[in-house]
């Protein structure tokens, strides 16, 4: 796996307040990275040092080999940032802010109407080229942001809360094209969200921030494990069992934890070699087993977890 | 620094302007009335009061303050040797005294661009997009103030034009030849004018990183225009005499204040600070 983006001990304080705290981390090429926390816990301050926008307070950071902070002109050549906010130019036409935009990054002036006609077609403004961003939805202008970000066809993107404030149809589109953008185009993906469900449907791996420092970091699997450790299989029931085999479970060495319910129990246990000796374990009982499934907890479940498991 | 992209961000800043009436159109309506409408009259004016045979005594190369101020400003008694009452009634009015006033367009041009570029992006909330382009920031910087100053000496000079071919029409029948412009007018449109458009631009810069909107960067920075009205104040009352050599010396002390508050300025602008302080 080639590291995009290298970051150890990042640190950027704005005062007394230290909005980066030390954090450490890499995000592979063509993963897509979640960077999760609440407002406030130093997300788009890390976007912004990464880009070479903010200049560090101490660490180090690496991105697409380049020094940020040495280098930030060269760098954002070739990272594309939707910002929180789509900041558009609205007095312009959608048109006029992607020729503009294009000009910025260093589009060959032959090259760059065909690319913005591409991006309106691709984005389904096209109908929309020659009207003012003002008169546009937010859902419109959340496009034409992601198209001015993609314009220069960056290698790593930057996505600030990419489908806030959009309805559902056009979250899911911006989701799908995020998706294709990584797994179809290799584009690595750095995504700054709230939004838990759609971070665990898009992320390969995700980072937990809070107040400036790095919480946890990892793929779902592994920071479950972490959390829990191993994993949590459903058991259902075709009808409640005779006898109670929650206890018989508990003896098992490797089972960690049983929950019970008339018809169906919850058992955790250290790795996946368990689940046979569970199974086995339970007909002998007597037990009736419809199904065994793994269950792997949410994401919102893990993020709650970890910011619990932080506490002070 | 790379030539497209300051052209591209200066475009940019301009067709932002455009969209502003509330910005171009007082641009507009000042100049046609400094330029075209006060001299007509001056001009035209004096002509009918001789028609109705009302004496232009107050006019005479003798008497009254315009005798006052020759009797001070040995320059201004040499410009008007030679002249009648109405000649030099139009020759000192479009000539010499509302000379001044069209120094006030580099700047008002100058502040209107400049607040709107470097205040009103931030007002609007498009900075964060723009700082994150491979732009350096010595080319924002650049980009946003040729933006304010390129077409803030070019309307000048147009206005100048203007303002030429204005007095010449309307004073023909009096002045009997195109006199217009004197010697002392081409300092202070080559020399004095870029010097104010460069003033509007730095000291918006500098005032940029204070105020929140476009109105309230324009409104301070357009009271730089006291000192073009200082100017004239010093015209009238004979204090001062913007001849060529005056315009030169006046000049050569904005620049130097220019190349300061723009030292200044570009220290300020860095994104960081644009992002942080915005």
């Amino acid at each position: 796996m080639v590291p995009v983006i290298e970051v150890e001990a990042l640190t950027r304080s704005f005062g007394p307040i230290r909005a980066v705290d030390g954090v450490t981390f890499q995000v592979y090429e063509g993963e897509v990275f979640g960077l999760l926390g609440p407002n406030g816990a130093g997300k788009t301050t890390t976007v912004r040092l990464l880009n070479g926008v903010l200049k560090a307070s101490g660490g180090r950071a690496r991105v697409l080999g380049i020094d940020p902070a040495a280098d930030g002109c060269a760098l954002r050549r070739r990272t594309g940032v939707l910002t929180e906010t789509p900041s558009l130019y609205e007095r312009l036409t959608a048109r006029e802010n992607l020729l503009l935009f294009g000009a910025l990054y260093g589009i060959p002036e032959a090259d760059l109407p065909r690319r913005v006609d591409r991006m309106l077609e691709w984005f389904e403004l096209a109908e929309r080229a020659e009207d003012r961003v003002g008169n546009f939805s937010k859902g419109m202008k959340q496009r034409l942001a992601l198209a001015r970000a993609l314009l220069h066809e960056p290698p790593l993107l930057f996505l600030d809360e990419p489908t806030a404030g959009l309805d559902p149809e056009a979250a899911r589109q911006v989701t799908d094209l995020i998706r294709q953008l990584s797994h179809q185009e290799g584009r690595t993906v750095f995504l700054c969200t709230h939004n838990l469900p759609e971070a665990q449907h898009l992320c390969d791996r995700v980072a937990v921030m809070d107040r400036g420092r790095l919480l946890a970091i990892g793929t779902l699997e592994e920071l479950s494990r972490s959390l829990w450790g191993g994993f949590q299989v459903e058991v259902d029931f075709l009808e409640p069992p005779a006898v109670p085999v929650a206890d018989a479970l508990r003896l098992l060495p490797d089972v960690t934890d049983v929950r019970s319910e008339p018809l169906r129990l919850t058992v955790r246990v250290t790795g996946e070699a368990t689940i046979p000796a569970v199974v086995e374990a339970l007909v002998r009982q007597g037990a009736r087993i419809l199904r065994v499934s793994p269950r792997q907890p949410s994401l919102e479940e893990i993020y709650f977890e970890i910011r619990k498991e932080a506490q002070p | 620094m790379n030539g497209r992209t300051l052209l591209t961000i200066a475009v940019k800043d301009l067709k932002e302007v455009r969209q502003n009436r509330a910005a171009w159109i007082p641009a507009l309506v000042v100049p046609l009335v400094v330029v075209v409408l006060l001299p007509v009259g001056l001009i035209l004016i004096p002509g009918l009061f001789r028609a109705t045979t009302i004496s232009m005594t107050p006019l005479s190369a003798d008497s009254g303050p315009i005798g006052m101020m020759r009797e001070r400003v040995p320059a201004l008694d040499r410009a008007l040797v030679g002249l009648d009452e109405y000649q030099t009634w139009v020759v000192l009015m479009t000539g010499y005294l509302l000379a001044p006033f069209l120094l006030i367009f580099p700047l008002m041009f100058s502040t209107i661009v400049a607040s709107e570029s470097f205040v009103g992006e931030k007002e609007r909330k498009t900075l964060e997009a723009l700082v994150y382009t491979p732009a350096s920031d010595g080319e924002l910087f650049l980009g946003k103030a040729l933006a304010a100053f390129v077409p803030a000496v070019l309307l000048t000079w147009t206005s100048f034009l203007v303002y030429g071919v204005a007095v010449n029409a309307a004073g023909w029948r009096v002045m009997g030849r195109i006199w217009f412009p004197p010697a002392s007018w081409w300092p202070l449109m080559l020399w004095v004018a870029p010097a104010f458009a460069a003033l509007g631009v730095a000291v918006t810069v500098l005032i940029s990183t204070r105020v929140r909107t476009f109105m309230e960067a324009y409104q301070i920075s357009g009271s730089l225009v006291l000192l073009v009205l200082m100017l004239v104040l010093g015209q009238v009352t004979g204090v001062l005499y913007l001849s060529a050599g005056m315009a030169l010396s006046v000049g050569l002390a904005l620049w130097l204040v220019d190349a300061l508050l723009l030292y200044f300025g570009i220290r300020t602008f860095r994104r960081e600070a644009l992002l942080v302080g915005g």
